[in-house]
């Protein structure tokens, strides 16, 4: 039990299960800093993992698969972002809607590309990209420079938001129109496009989170291949109240537990029903919101929808 | 393009906005049609057939929509006191499940009263699910969304683990399902050689409750007041928080009911697939009904007419049975835009310099 947070193989997993929940983390946390709740995420990471595998199975490399799982994000962000910014529409609601639309759309587009498989066809995922030099360090380097690219990039991304969020002056725009909405239009900043750039960029990041699952995790896109990761996004961004450095904690703790449950169930999988396992993480988001929720304070424009010239 | 705000909604704009939502969701999805080589008209006329072309059809939409009533109805009750009930999933299953664990051998009673205890059972069930992210909610503080959706996830674990140990069913040749329900415990078919069972006309039923609560009593008052300004609720001496839990108890029961109906009218057993995901369009079909409860009830037989359809359509022209879904999303965010419509008017013309 103890030797296991000593092995090298278990803060590697750590970091690969955390990458695409960094990813989904910080695109839900963009949304919410700008005011708007994007509960599209688990649709759009389902969209995101599988454009991104279709690109790649029909040819475009796995950037390009990258790039395609981001735009696809971006474009259902667009989406979330006409109806509950431009039109102010129930940002729940509509959420729940682009999940619903943008999974089975994922599934649609599976089935027509893929009609009759019975075992899903593979591509040759990202492999492990040693970081030259660094990577030689013992441990340490085995650890945190050997991995996959994108979960370089999930961590360069902590460091790009949460500079950009508190130190340049679009992320001011951003957290004030998800704080004072009037305030900022006063100041003359331009709300409904800061809004809506913030849940384009934020959802591109969601469709990159699913392109992790297909292009790095696993080799394959099959149903349900999100399985709640989004809804866990969405625990998380409480959980670090609305924090980047936070979310990425957050994201990692989450992940050791998850990759401690795996190892307990390889330990005692004899013993204790595999469900038990599984239960975990969703058991533990929810505690976890219990212990953050009464202090953490949300964007104060957060589901508020902004009307031009009307006082909330 | 200017946008203001419409004096007042006359009642035709209500009526006809679902019904444009619905259109504009069919027109958007003959594009995926026109994907699949298959003809546009071809593809509706076979939905159409399949889900209410025959009589045997029409039987088919009705029992598809007895659940969809029953999670609309719960979705509706939460969602006008604004109570996100996302769970609604969950709660059927936990309905399903107190249904089999009473009711397929635990207890030997005649109908009369093995039938009453089942559903209370059921709905008890489903009550107390959504009961804790309510207690979280108004203790604590915790959103509901987040924690609703989360507990779908441990609740499906859950029967899962159920079915593959304590409660499998020996001889069910290995497939991981309980028990069958007792005979005393099965709701009567309603028609010969359908599949319509005694849960519709509960639906029935609960869709009347839930319109007589909203509209005579002070309960279904102050849930409507909690949901449109729980700050003047709270002014007005209202109890918002017992209100938010007493809305629970009655949205996650009637969930539970939907998942008593369909293990005890339908399946005859609990399985793993018992719900095509009835409890996330119950949340379509309280939207397309603007938590109408009457409304709930032809928005759910217009949904499951749209599944059935397109399972016979799947079979006939090949169309993937995900149109299914994807012309459902598609109706819920239409009826967003089209009830929108109802309450604003867009002006074209260029403002003046």
């Amino acid at each position: 039990m103890i030797e296991l947070f000593f092995s090298v193989s278990f803060w590697v997993a750590t970091l690969r299960i955390a990458t695409p929940l960094i990813f989904g983390t910080l695109g839900e946390l963009l949304c919410e800093r700008a005011g708007v709740l994007n509960l599209g995420i688990e649709g759009i990471m389902t969209m995101g993992a599988m454009v991104g595998w279709l690109s790649v199975y029909q040819g475009a490399g796995l950037w390009g698969g990258v790039v395609a799982a981001a735009v696809a994000g971006a474009v259902a962000g667009f989406l979330h972002s006409a109806l509950t910014v431009r039109l102010g529409l129930s940002q729940h609601v509509t959420g729940i809607g682009i999940t619903l639309l943008s999974t089975n759309l994922a599934y649609f587009g599976y089935r027509m590309v893929l009609p009759e498989v019975s075992s899903p066809p593979k591509i040759i995922p990202f492999g492990d990209y040693p970081l030259p030099g660094l990577s030689k360090i013992p441990v340490l380097g085995e650890i945190l420079f050997q991995q996959p690219p994108l979960t370089y990039g999930a961590v360069c991304l902590v460091v790009a938001v949460g500079y950009g969020l508190y130190h340049t002056p679009l992320g001011l725009a951003v957290r004030m129109v998800g704080e004072n909405p009037q305030a900022a239009e006063a100041q003359g900043i331009p709300v409904y496009g800061v809004r809506s750039g913030a849940v384009v960029v934020g959802s591109a990041l969601m469709g990159v989170a699913g392109a992790f699952l297909t292009l790095s995790a696993f080799d394959a896109f099959f149903f349900n291949i999100v399985n709640g990761r989004g809804w866990i996004c969405i625990a998380l961004v409480v959980f670090a109240s609305w924090q980047p450095y936070k979310a990425l904690a957050g994201a990692l703790l989450f992940a050791g537990f998850d990759a401690l449950q795996l190892r307990l169930q390889q330990i005692w999988g004899g013993g204790i029903p595999y469900q038990f396992f599984l239960m975990l993480p969703y058991l533990l988001s929810i505690v976890a919101l219990v212990l953050v929720s009464r202090q953490s304070r949300s964007p104060q424009a957060l589901l508020l929808p902004f009307r031009k010239g009307e006082r909330t | 393009m200017q946008i203001e705000a419409r004096e007042s909604v006359a009642l035709w704009q209500v009526v006809l906005a679902p019904l444009a939502a619905v259109l504009m969701a069919l027109a958007l999805c003959s594009l995926l049609i026109v994907w699949t080589g298959s003809s546009v008209g071809a593809a509706y006329l076979a939905l159409w057939q399949g889900g209410v072309g025959s009589r045997f059809a029409l039987t088919e939409t009705l029992t598809r929509a007895t659940p969809l009533i029953l999670t609309g109805l719960a979705v509706a009750v939460a969602f006008r006191a604004k109570l996100w009930n996302i769970g609604a999933e969950g709660q059927f299953y936990a309905g399903a499940l107190a249904a089999t664990l009473l009711g397929s051998g635990a207890i030997t009673a005649p109908a009369w009263l093995l039938i009453p205890l089942l559903l209370a059972a059921g709905a008890g069930a489903g009550g107390l699910l959504l009961g804790i992210p309510a207690w979280l909610k108004v203790r604590f503080r915790v959103d509901e969304v987040v924690t609703t959706l989360l507990l779908n996830f441990i609740v499906l674990l859950a029967v899962s683990y159920l079915l593959e140990g304590p409660l499998k069913d020996p001889l069910a040749l290995g497939w991981p399902q309980a028990r069958p329900i007792m005979a005393t415990g099965v709701l009567p078919k309603l028609m010969e050689r359908t599949r319509l069972h005694g849960g519709l006309l509960l639906a029935l039923a609960a869709a009347g409750l839930i319109w007589g609560i909203n509209r005579l009593t002070i309960w279904g008052y102050e849930m409507k007041a909690v949901g449109s300004n729980p700050e003047a609720a709270a002014f007005l001496g209202i109890p918002v928080h017992r209100v938010i839990l007493y809305t629970s108890l009655l949205s996650g029961g009637l969930a539970g009911l939907a998942g008593v109906s369909e293990v005890t009218g339908l399946k005859g057993y609990l399985t793993l697939d018992l719900s095509p995901g009835f409890g996330y369009s119950g949340i379509v079909v309280a939207m397309l009904a603007q938590q109408h409860p009457l409304g709930v009830v032809a928005a759910a037989v217009f949904i499951a007419g749209i599944y059935v359809g397109a399972d016979s359509m799947s079979r006939s022209l090949g169309v993937p049975t995900y149109l299914a879904d994807v012309i459902v999303a598609t109706a819920l965010l239409g009826m967003l835009v089209s009830s929108w419509l109802t309450h604003y008017r867009i002006r074209w013309e260029k403002k003046r310099d």
